[in-house]
């Protein structure tokens, strides 16, 4: 196989994985200004994400690294056309890093008050701007031989904000299921009714998604031409179907694997309908990002191959043994400490 | 200012900041972990006490770290495209191994060792913060191996209209980049251990928990000792080789207009660049220069007279803070002699005068690392990568004006706030002292 197909897939991988991670972490963070009843329940929220939010966020600044390091042209592309919204995204990983941090750290309810808001909008924001943006990407950028025509309003279209409408949906779906499998009591059963419930908006949305995706992108035509790929999208409609059916079993676990399943399969249907481009242009195919006319060199290719086969698996060995440490629930007793999440 | 003047002044903003928080991080992590290990091979209590202290005031610090390092490794794209495009064949690789190898391990085992202090064994949990120091200490290595090539670019021929890399192996044993992790991470090194002595004075000053402040004053003034003593040693490698392979810059620290043979060192230089020559040279060490750049008293150092003006970086503010930092550096070897001496007795409470002199004195390494990075930087200039591509070759075409300034504002607002909240939370619990009870554990959230 030609190595940049490899990064192809690896980048896909890299994103899907993210999303899948992080999307709990935002989840859990949009749902922190909702669900709880008591500030116990809160931090048990927060506690749960606690040790694994920030190993998490990693998968970004490696899809991030990756992008650089194999497709350069597209990372100073993509990243200077989407400044403003980058910047956002920036902005509210910052926030959500610092407040999920410092939020514990003094015992005064009104300090804690503030660092909430910072948790939401740093939770809300990047889920609603990595779908936009992705959306984006799928419809491809207005580019051609004079650069970017776009701007940061034009990102705002209707299939735009539909994409941002489902990762919102998508992340919250799988940080209630998360809270229902990691926490206990009053507060978990509610998390498992709301997944139940929202699920439905998910469908509905999703389904919406797949029909407009149809008018709105190019990425059914690989599809087409090879329809064995459909398979993907029917794993991503086959997990989001399984989630309900685990969720009314009352199986929060196996309903939770399910939601991770979908947003991988999701975000794999995009990329997949991508190939092999990696930004296309809406203006002129001549001047889409490929994977082919944005890669490094084959040499730079095969080291960074090489570098990722190895570290890669230790990496997951890690952090699957990283969840597996903090497998258990988090009950009050965890979180009775005056300074705590 | 236009989009290159803008955008640098970003770069610049955001890149000092995220290293005010960097070099704590890599040696108050390993001040942690030694203490945690004392704990574990003494069952001291004493000694978990002082890991819980001095690691509740390191994650403070390591959260800032760690967001505004989002922010760098974004920034290449969204203000250097030409240049990332330019180079990303081979600076894209440190970038994307670093996140890989060093940050993953760090983030990772942070977690487990904030909330994990019920849930594994004790050396398990020692050995958690020794992977976070391990990981922090790789992060930089990466990190300056990339800085390291845009210096002195090393392994790569120019085809396709870029760089290409050639040389995986050039790349990641280029000397510049070894010399400026060893002087950086060791400058780290120097910042923990006055931050450590100059909390520890405070305290000592005023006679609080005078056993556990004296066994923290005496491990810091061990490791400033050594690493005052390694970073001045390292710096002056880094020096030579600066001067052969970017002559220019090794000319603007030095303040050389004219190429000399045998070129003396002066003490006291006052720059008049506009008129390109000193206005005054005075207290000199015959041939010491020429022995500084090349180790022999005869050698010829080139001036930047021998250079066209455009190839010249700005002179004034390379030599300031070459000066300013060399010049603290051995304050700092001078100060911590006399910490380490005095810290031996049992009685260092005593000394007063020479204790509230290490409370003033713990800002300077980070002013010294902060000038660094100007002559590091500043004196490359004009070249984004020297002697390859130029600085506003490097800058990106899609952005505006309007653009870079709104970010650059966002970034100060943003920035000022973090700073505001980061002093406030470091001194309350740098002055609160440590926690008498031993049943709240480290981090608030694992309570
Ligand atoms: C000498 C060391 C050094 C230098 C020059 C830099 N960094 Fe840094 N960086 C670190 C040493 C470090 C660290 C000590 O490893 C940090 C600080 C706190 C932390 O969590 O890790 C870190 C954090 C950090 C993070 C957050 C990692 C996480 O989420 O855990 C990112 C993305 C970057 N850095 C990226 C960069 C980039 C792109 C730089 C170049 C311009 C850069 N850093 C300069
Ligand atoms: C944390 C590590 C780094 C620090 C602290 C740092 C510091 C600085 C400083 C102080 C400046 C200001 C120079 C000026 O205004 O003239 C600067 C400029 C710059 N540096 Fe670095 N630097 C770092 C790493 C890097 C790396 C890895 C790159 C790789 C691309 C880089 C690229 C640049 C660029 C593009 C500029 C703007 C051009 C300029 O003004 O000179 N720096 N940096
Ligand atoms: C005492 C004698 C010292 C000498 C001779 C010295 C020498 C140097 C030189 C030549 C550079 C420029 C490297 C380049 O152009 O790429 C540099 C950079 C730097 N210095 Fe120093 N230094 C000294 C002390 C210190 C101290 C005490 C600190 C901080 C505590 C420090 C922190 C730094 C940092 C952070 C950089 C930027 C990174 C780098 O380029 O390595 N230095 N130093």
């Amino acid at each position: 196989m030609e190595f940049q197909v490899i990064w192809f897939i690896l980048w896909g991988v890299l994103w899907a994985v993210y999303f899948m991670l992080d999307g709990f972490d935002f989840g859990a963070g949009i749902l922190s200004a909702f669900l709880p009843k008591s500030e116990s329940d809160k931090r048990k929220i927060l506690r749960a994400i606690g040790p694994v939010w920030n190993g998490n966020e990693v998968w970004l600044l490696t899809a991030g690294g990756a992008t650089f390091a194999a497709f350069p042209t597209t990372y100073a592309l993509m990243f200077s056309y989407l400044y403003t919204a980058l910047l956002l995204v920036l902005f509210s990983l910052i926030f959500r890093g610092v407040s999920l941090e410092f939020r514990g750290i003094m015992d005064s309810e009104g300090w804690r008050k503030k660092w909430d808001v910072g948790i939401f909008l740093g939770s809300f924001l990047p889920a609603l701007l990595f779908g936009v943006a992705f959306g984006n990407i799928f419809q491809g950028l207005p580019m051609d031989v004079s650069g970017y025509h776009g701007s940061l309003l034009m990102l705002l279209n209707p299939y735009g904000l539909l994409t941002g409408v489902l990762f919102v949906l998508l992340f919250v779906e799988h940080g209630s299921l998360f809270i229902a499998v990691k926490t206990d009591g009053d507060l978990s059963e509610r998390a498992g009714r709301l997944a139940g419930g929202l699920w439905f908006a998910l469908l509905a949305v999703a389904v919406a998604f797949l029909i407009h995706t149809y008018f709105a992108t190019a990425l059914y035509a690989n599809y087409l031409n090879n329809p064995v790929l459909f398979a993907v999208p029917m794993l991503a409609v086959l997990s989001l179907l399984g989630i309900k059916v685990f969720a009314a079993m009352g199986q929060h676990l196996k309903a939770f694997y399910a939601s991770c399943a979908t947003i991988l399969m999701v975000t794999f249907t995009g990329v997949v309908g991508l190939f092999p481009n990696l930004i296309p242009s809406n203006l002129d195919r001549n001047y889409s990002l490929t994977i082919f006319n944005s890669s490094s060199s084959i040499y730079t290719l095969k080291i960074m191959t090489v570098v990722a086969l190895i570290f890669v698996p230790i990496v997951i060995a890690y952090q699957i043994w990283t969840y597996r440490v903090f497998r258990q629930k988090t009950t009050a007793d965890d979180v009775s400490g005056k300074e705590a999440y | 200012m236009d989009v290159l003047g803008l955008s640098r002044l970003q770069f610049a903003v955001t890149s000092m900041f995220h290293f005010i928080f960097v070099p704590l991080t890599l040696g108050l992590s390993i001040l942690t972990a030694y203490m945690e290990s004392r704990y574990v091979s003494t069952n001291d209590e004493m000694y978990l006490k002082m890991t819980k202290f001095w690691g509740k005031l390191f994650l403070i610090n390591f959260a800032l770290g760690v967001v505004t390092g989002i922010t760098m490794e974004f920034q290449f794209g969204m203000n250097w495209a030409e240049y990332s495009k330019y180079v990303g064949d081979i600076f894209g690789a440190p970038l994307a191994i670093e996140a890989t190898v060093a940050f993953f391990l760090e983030s990772t085992f942070i977690g487990i060792w904030i909330f994990g202090w019920k849930k594994i064994s004790k050396k398990a949990h020692a050995v958690s913060i020794w992977l976070v120091a391990i990981a922090t200490n790789l992060s930089a290595l990466w990190i300056l191996l990339a800085n390291g090539w845009m210096q002195n670019p090393v392994g790569f021929v120019l085809r396709n209209n870029r760089a290409e890399m050639v040389d995986f192996t050039a790349m990641i044993t280029n000397p510049y980049g070894w010399l400026k992790f060893t002087h950086t991470v060791l400058s780290g090194y120097v910042i923990a251990a006055f931050f450590v002595m100059g909390i520890s004075a405070y305290h000592l000053i005023r006679k609080n928990n005078l056993d556990f402040f004296r066994k923290s004053f005496r491990a810091a003034a061990t490791f400033g000792l050594v690493s005052s003593l390694l970073v001045f040693l390292a710096g002056d490698f880094h020096a030579s080789y600066v001067a052969k392979t970017q002559p220019t810059k090794f000319a603007a620290m030095e303040a050389l207009w004219e190429t000399t043979r045998e070129a003396p060192y002066s003490f006291l230089i006052i720059p008049d660049t506009k008129n390109e020559r000193n206005h005054v040279e005075a207290v000199q060490i015959p041939r010491l220069l020429s022995f500084l750049a090349f180790g022999e008293g005869q050698a010829e150092v080139r001036g930047l007279k021998a250079f066209p003006k455009d190839l010249r970086p700005p002179v004034f503010p390379t030599f300031l803070s070459f000066r300013a930092m060399a010049a603290l550096g051995i304050l700092f070897m001078v100060l911590t002699v006399i910490a380490f001496i005095k810290s031996r007795g049992n009685s260092i409470e005593t000394s007063t005068g020479f204790l509230r002199l290490m409370l003033y004195a713990l800002p300077l390494p980070y002013l010294a690392g902060q000038f660094g990075w100007i002559v590091a930087e500043v004196g490359r200039q004009p070249w984004i990568v020297y002697g390859v591509l130029k600085t506003s070759e490097g800058v990106s075409k899609a952005i505006s004006p309007a653009n870079v300034l709104v970010s650059l504002a966002g970034f100060t607002l943003v920035y000022g706030f973090l700073a505001v909240v980061d002093i406030y939370l470091l001194s309350h619990y740098a002055k609160k002292g440590p926690d008498n009870d031993l049943s709240t554990l480290i981090s608030p959230a694992a309570r």
